[in-house]
């Protein structure tokens, strides 16, 4: 049963309890012509479609949690899964290749073993999928029924319908509560789990880094869970190399187009500057890879440093610095223009040149918003990942040689998820902990931002 | 005038005066070239991107092709009839003996050696020419057909040094040619670069951009309507606003985590899958939409909401007959953005498995899949240099999506921008 | 009272045929007028007559307009001021400006009267500007009230301390004009009446030019007056005449309150 299935049905079946109930709101007027509805015969039509079609995708949700559970029992009941072997993993691979040829997703079974378990998952699936569907249909139908015998001509049908729509808005409005509150809960449950392995303070001050996937949890060396060596690469290429790059030109910029540039041509470089933003980190990150960093090693050779590897700090924050530029800027711009005119002609009317106005009275006034725009800044270039992955270096070097390669909080993210070890692993987990640190240093810097910003616009306001 | 004090008419006469009055203005260009500069070297920067993918990318929609003359009217190949699929028909023809037919005449015509550089899946080339056009077999043709890696490199002069006089003959007899490839665009991921192609990223990227879309904009605007138009100020509003501010400028890694703690474990077998890859995304892109849409509904005038109120509407009415329609242009604009973004987006996708390598498209929401960016990633770590074209031609396909889709937003902005 | 002052000395500026386009509408048409030194003129007239985009013709503020073009002749102590010769820089240390919302930098009270001198390089050392921003101070009148506290900011004053502020901040570099541009409409009445006295103590020192839309403002600080109507100067004369025995209907009509 796929979901979009589901939510086609129920779509078709609101559009259908929509109709009914609007004709019988219809034959409420024509049966009785002089009553007047209480609401318009639409609202009748809403009341009820909405009886129909919410509790059909609640289901609908729960079901797609449920039923994948209740498959796995059915088939692990079954005879011919008697002789599974008991070992988790392989048991988990038997399972998911039969599930696989069952739902046809795969042609055939690698396992021959598994092969038995495929005729019944495909029973279980399709006996499930129709229990499913019935308590689907039927769930939508006793709420139809039951919303579509209250319709009566006095029935308030726009004030409940208002009142639910109400609900959905507010409801929706706490997906955002509930993803910021998942994404700390999940942080700190898997955290609190490598804490238990590791000790907190080898974690924030140990200077070695080199997690082991491979060796066994219990086994694990806490001497090499040390993320200092990591820190000092996110904040040496995110907020030192790159914003040496970002902070200059993307004021600069700023400056340039809103002081500066002639209208035509800011209505030319300022779609510029927004497309350098959209381009995908993947691409800046390939850029880095393929023409930066060869460029840096060979000009480090030709000056005469022999060792210079192609991974390397400098690669990777130079272009995450030109990635940069564009938020700067825009950042800069809107602080620039958030300053009243009347400072700049202040300025201007006692005699002073354009760039001596900015640079004393505009700058020093748009400051609180510049710095909180680099705050900003520096929290996206230390979150950023492509870039380093592709250019900055696996190896955690606790140096601050920008030729030598080096490692982030983000790389490690991605190379402890992406490898081979299991969940029970302190290296696995330790992306939790680095997800954790990452995340609450970014909240701090645009909690801290988003306040310096908003004082500094009611100052002017 | 008994004033000792000097006026400015005395003061901006003097040569004091005028050398620093030539020191001001030696500044202020300076300070003006200064940041043109700054300005040019974005633009600079940009354009030397993209010159460079499209100077690279260009190789990636060509590949090394060996002409093969096929005298299919001596052999015995027949297209069976009825069957529903090409994989079917492919199978049938590969029992028939079409790959050993197509490594024969290559033997026969072009010489032992090239034919041992002929691409292993050449056959398989032949097979959909011949689906294409079943009249082909009973004529001889030429099949153009691709060559294998080595010779590709070798073509392009890049290293393969024993392979290289070989290529030149065959280059100069007309046989190997780079020959544009628009089966990049329809063929999925594979091994060997010369059979590469972005369809089944693409197909992926479609099918979780439809995800995304289908959660993100309904959630987003929802939630648009409900801060700005009812919300109660209370700590609860306030903390709603804080958690979309804040979601608006998480690293996007952190929603890969979120991904993989929480929707993989609910549904551990849909891992690499659309689904779970739009529903990451749709998170990521909610804040952004929320954020946008309230800057639009926040530009409606009040005048509009007063005028609906006094004749009787409810807020319920006001708000969906009026201001939300007078809002959608604005959001719109801030939803392909956010839908732009999610487009380019890697990293979150890698956290929850869409990394895998995958040689056929996903036909539905829960088939593993990669999207386009992470194709990108995967081809950007290979060392072959046919890898380093396709990966800048499936670069250029993903700027001319997001160019696209960016446009659009501008196009959308500068049309229906109204002032009240 | 001087009976004739325009008559009696060579004037400090003199417009001619000075007409003032936005893009292709024309907001100014063909003024002419002599602004004499040591008296305070004042233009007064409805909304959107022209006289606070004429007020700004006289030290090239309209040159940040992109769209703006002046066309005619202003001269400044005989030299036209839209000529090469003319640097906008001197100009605008030699003409001074106040503006309608009092604007002090986000800086420390010392700091914005120090601005003009700074830039100019007037002041030799710091005892120098030290001399220079109390000088000014005093003479603007806020001296007594600020002396304790130069090193607070500049926006930490009351509006009409503001003002003063940005009056002690334009004599600070000793221009010969001052234009200020309806200088009190911000203000209370006590603060305004406070502006209004500073504006008559000034006036033996600069040539002061006043935007004002407030005719009793006009009377009491001035000595003489212009009626701008729709982009055309309509009447000028010595302050007393325009508002007793006006020669034209229209200024008539304004003063007797009939519109604007």
């Amino acid at each position: 049963m796929s979901p979009a299935f589901l939510i086609l049905l129920a779509l078709g079946l609101g559009l259908i309890a929509w109709l009914a109930a609007r004709a019988r709101a219809w034959s409420f007027k024509r049966s009785n012509p002089g009553t007047r509805l209480a609401a318009l015969p639409s609202y009748h039509g809403w009341y009820v479609a909405f009886w129909v079609v919410l509790p059909m995708l609640a289901f609908a949700v729960l079901w797609s949690v449920v039923q994948p559970m209740l498959v796995e029992q059915s088939v692990l009941a079954n005879p011919a899964a008697a002789d599974l072997p008991g070992f988790a993993l392989e048991r988990e691979t038997m399972l998911a290749e039969a599930r696989a040829v069952a739902t046809g997703a795969a042609p055939a079974v690698f396992n021959p073993d598994a092969q038995r378990l495929v005729a019944p998952y495909r029973e279980a699936l399709s006996r499930f999928n129709l229990i499913g569907l019935i308590a689907a249909l039927v769930i939508a139908f006793a709420g139809g029924a039951w919303a579509f015998l209250r319709l009566r001509p006095d029935f308030r049908a726009r004030t409940k319908v208002e009142r639910t729509v109400m609900a959905l808005l507010l409801l929706a409005s706490l997906v955002a509560i509930l993803t910021t509150l998942g994404i700390f809960v999940s942080l700190v449950f898997e955290s609190v789990r490598f804490f238990g392995m590791i000790s907190p303070a080898d974690f924030l001050f140990g200077t070695r880094w080199g997690p082991d996937p491979m060796s066994p949890a219990e086994s694990a060396d806490p001497s090499r869970y040390g993320a200092i060596p990591l820190f000092w690469g996110t904040i040496y290429i995110g907020a030192i190399i790159a914003m040496i790059v970002a902070i200059p030109l993307g004021l600069m910029s700023a400056v340039y187009l809103t002081q500066y540039a002639d209208p035509r041509w800011r209505r030319v470089l300022k779609p510029a500057l927004e497309i350098l933003a959209g381009v995908p980190t993947v691409v800046y990150g390939y850029f880095a890879a393929l023409t930066v960093a060869p460029a840096i090693r060979d000009a480090a050779i030709a000056i005469g440093i022999d060792n210079a590897s192609s991974e390397s700090a400098l690669a990777a924050g130079l272009v995450m610095g030109v990635m940069i530029i564009p938020f700067v800027s825009s950042m800069a711009d809107d602080s620039i223009a958030a300053v009243p005119s009347a400072m700049r002609d202040g300025s201007l009317a006692m005699g002073a040149t354009t760039n001596e106005t900015i640079r004393r009275v505009l700058l020093p006034a748009a400051l609180p918003g510049i710095v909180a725009g680099v705050m900003l800044a520096i929290s996206r270039a230390i979150g950023e990942t492509m870039i380093v992955v592709m250019a900055a270096g696996a190896a955690a070097n606790l140096t601050a040689n920008p030729l030598e390669a080096m490692t982030t909080v983000t790389f490690q993210i991605v190379a402890m998820l992406t490898g081979e070890g299991s969940f029970d692993n302190p290296a696995t987990l330790s992306a939790f902990a680095l997800g954790l640190v990452l995340f609450l240093v970014t909240l701090a810097l645009n909690f801290i931002a988003l306040r310096v910003v908003k004082r500094f616009r009611e100052a002017y306001e | 005038m008994s004033n000792p004090v000097p006026r400015s008419v005395e003061l901006t006469r003097t040569p004091g005066f005028e050398r620093r009055l030539r020191q001001r203005y030696a500044a202020e260009r300076r300070f003006r070239l200064a940041g043109l500069g700054a300005i040019l070297f974005s633009v600079a920067v940009l354009l030397f991107l993209l010159v460079t993918m499209t100077i690279n990318g260009i190789g990636g929609f060509q590949r090394a092709t060996l002409k093969v003359p096929v005298a299919f009217s001596q052999v015995s190949l027949a297209l069976p009839q009825g069957l529903d699929s090409e994989g079917a028909a492919i199978r049938a023809l590969e029992s028939q003996g079409l790959p050993e037919v197509i490594d024969d005449f290559a033997r026969e015509t072009l010489g032992e050696e090239a034919a041992d550089e002929l691409s292993p899946d050449a056959w398989r080339v032949a097979a959909e020419q011949i689906i294409d056009d079943p009249t082909l077999l009973d004529r001889d043709a030429q099949l153009i057909l691709p060559a294998s890696e080595n010779l590709s490199a070798a073509l392009a002069g890049d290293g393969q040094a024993a392979l290289q006089p070989l290529a030149r003959r065959l280059a100069a007899e007309g046989v190997l040619a780079e020959r544009l490839d628009l089966g990049f665009l329809s063929r999925s991921d594979a091994t060997d670069s010369q059979l590469a192609g972005i369809w089944g990223a693409l197909k992926g990227s479609i099918l979780t951009m439809l995800v995304t879309l289908a959660l993100a904009f309904p959630i987003g605007v929802l939630s648009a309507l409900y801060l700005e138009e009812y919300a109660p100020r209370n700590r609860w509003t306030d903390l709603i606003e804080v958690s979309i501010n804040n979601l608006a400028a998480v690293p996007s890694i952190i929603f890969g985590l979120l991904g993989l703690a929480v929707f993989l474990t609910l549904f551990p077998s849909l891992r690499s899958a659309p689904l779970i890859g739009g529903m990451t995304l749709a998170l990521m892109t909610m804040p952004v939409i929320v954020i946008s849409g309230r800057n639009a509904i926040k530009a409606v005038p009040p005048s509009i909401r007063d005028g609906a109120l006094a004749i009787g509407a409810s807020p319920v009415q006001v708000v969906f007959h009026h201001v939300l329609p007078l809002a959608l242009p604005g959001i719109l604009t801030g939803t392909i953005i956010g839908m732009a973004r999610a487009l380019g987006e890697t990293a979150p996708l890698l956290m929850i498995g869409m990394r895998a390598f995958v040689a056929t498209p996903p036909d539905s929401l829960t088939d593993p899949a990669t999207v386009l960016p992470v194709q990108i990633f995967l081809w950007s770590d290979e060392v072959d240099r046919g890898f380093v074209e396709r990966t800048s031609a499936a670069i250029i396909v993903l700027l001319a999506f997001l160019l696209v889709m960016n446009g659009l937003a501008i196009y959308l902005r500068n049309r229906f921008e109204k002032t009240w | 009272m001087v009976t004739n002052p325009i008559s009696n000395a060579e004037p400090k500026m003199r417009a001619r045929d000075v007409s003032v386009y936005y893009g292709t509408k024309k907001a100014i048409d063909a003024v002419s007028i002599d602004i004499p030194t040591e008296y305070v003129t004042a233009f007064i007239g409805p909304s959107g007559c022209g006289k606070s985009t004429f007020l700004r013709t006289l030290n090239r503020m309209n040159d940040t307009i992109a769209s703006a073009r002046v066309e005619g002749r202003i001269e400044l102590d005989g030299e036209d001021i839209y000529e090469s010769g003319m640097d906008v820089v001197q100009l605008r240390a030699r003409v001074g400006m106040v503006f309608q919302k009092p604007n002090p930098f986000p800086k420390s009270i010392y700091e914005n009267v120090a601005y003009g001198p700074r830039i100019h390089g007037f002041a030799e050392g710091k005892a120098d500007l030290d001399a220079v921003v109390e000088r000014s101070l005093r003479r603007a009148g806020l001296w007594e009230e600020v002396k304790d506290r130069l090193e607070d900011s500049g926006t930490a004053l009351s509006g009409g301390q503001q003002q003063r502020l940005c009056i002690a901040r334009a004599i600070a570099v000793e221009p010969e004009v001052i234009l200020m541009d309806e200088p009190c409409s911000a203000l209370d009445p006590i603060a305004t009446a406070k502006i209004e006295e500073l504006i008559d103590e000034l006036r033996g020192r600069y040539a002061i030019v006043i935007v004002t839309h407030s005719m009793q403002q006009a009377a009491r600080v001035s000595q003489r007056t212009a009626f701008f109507h729709l982009g055309h100067m309509v009447e000028y004369g010595e302050t007393s005449q325009i508002f007793t025995t006006p020669r034209e209907t229209r200024t008539q009509d304004y003063i007797t309150g009939r519109y604007g």
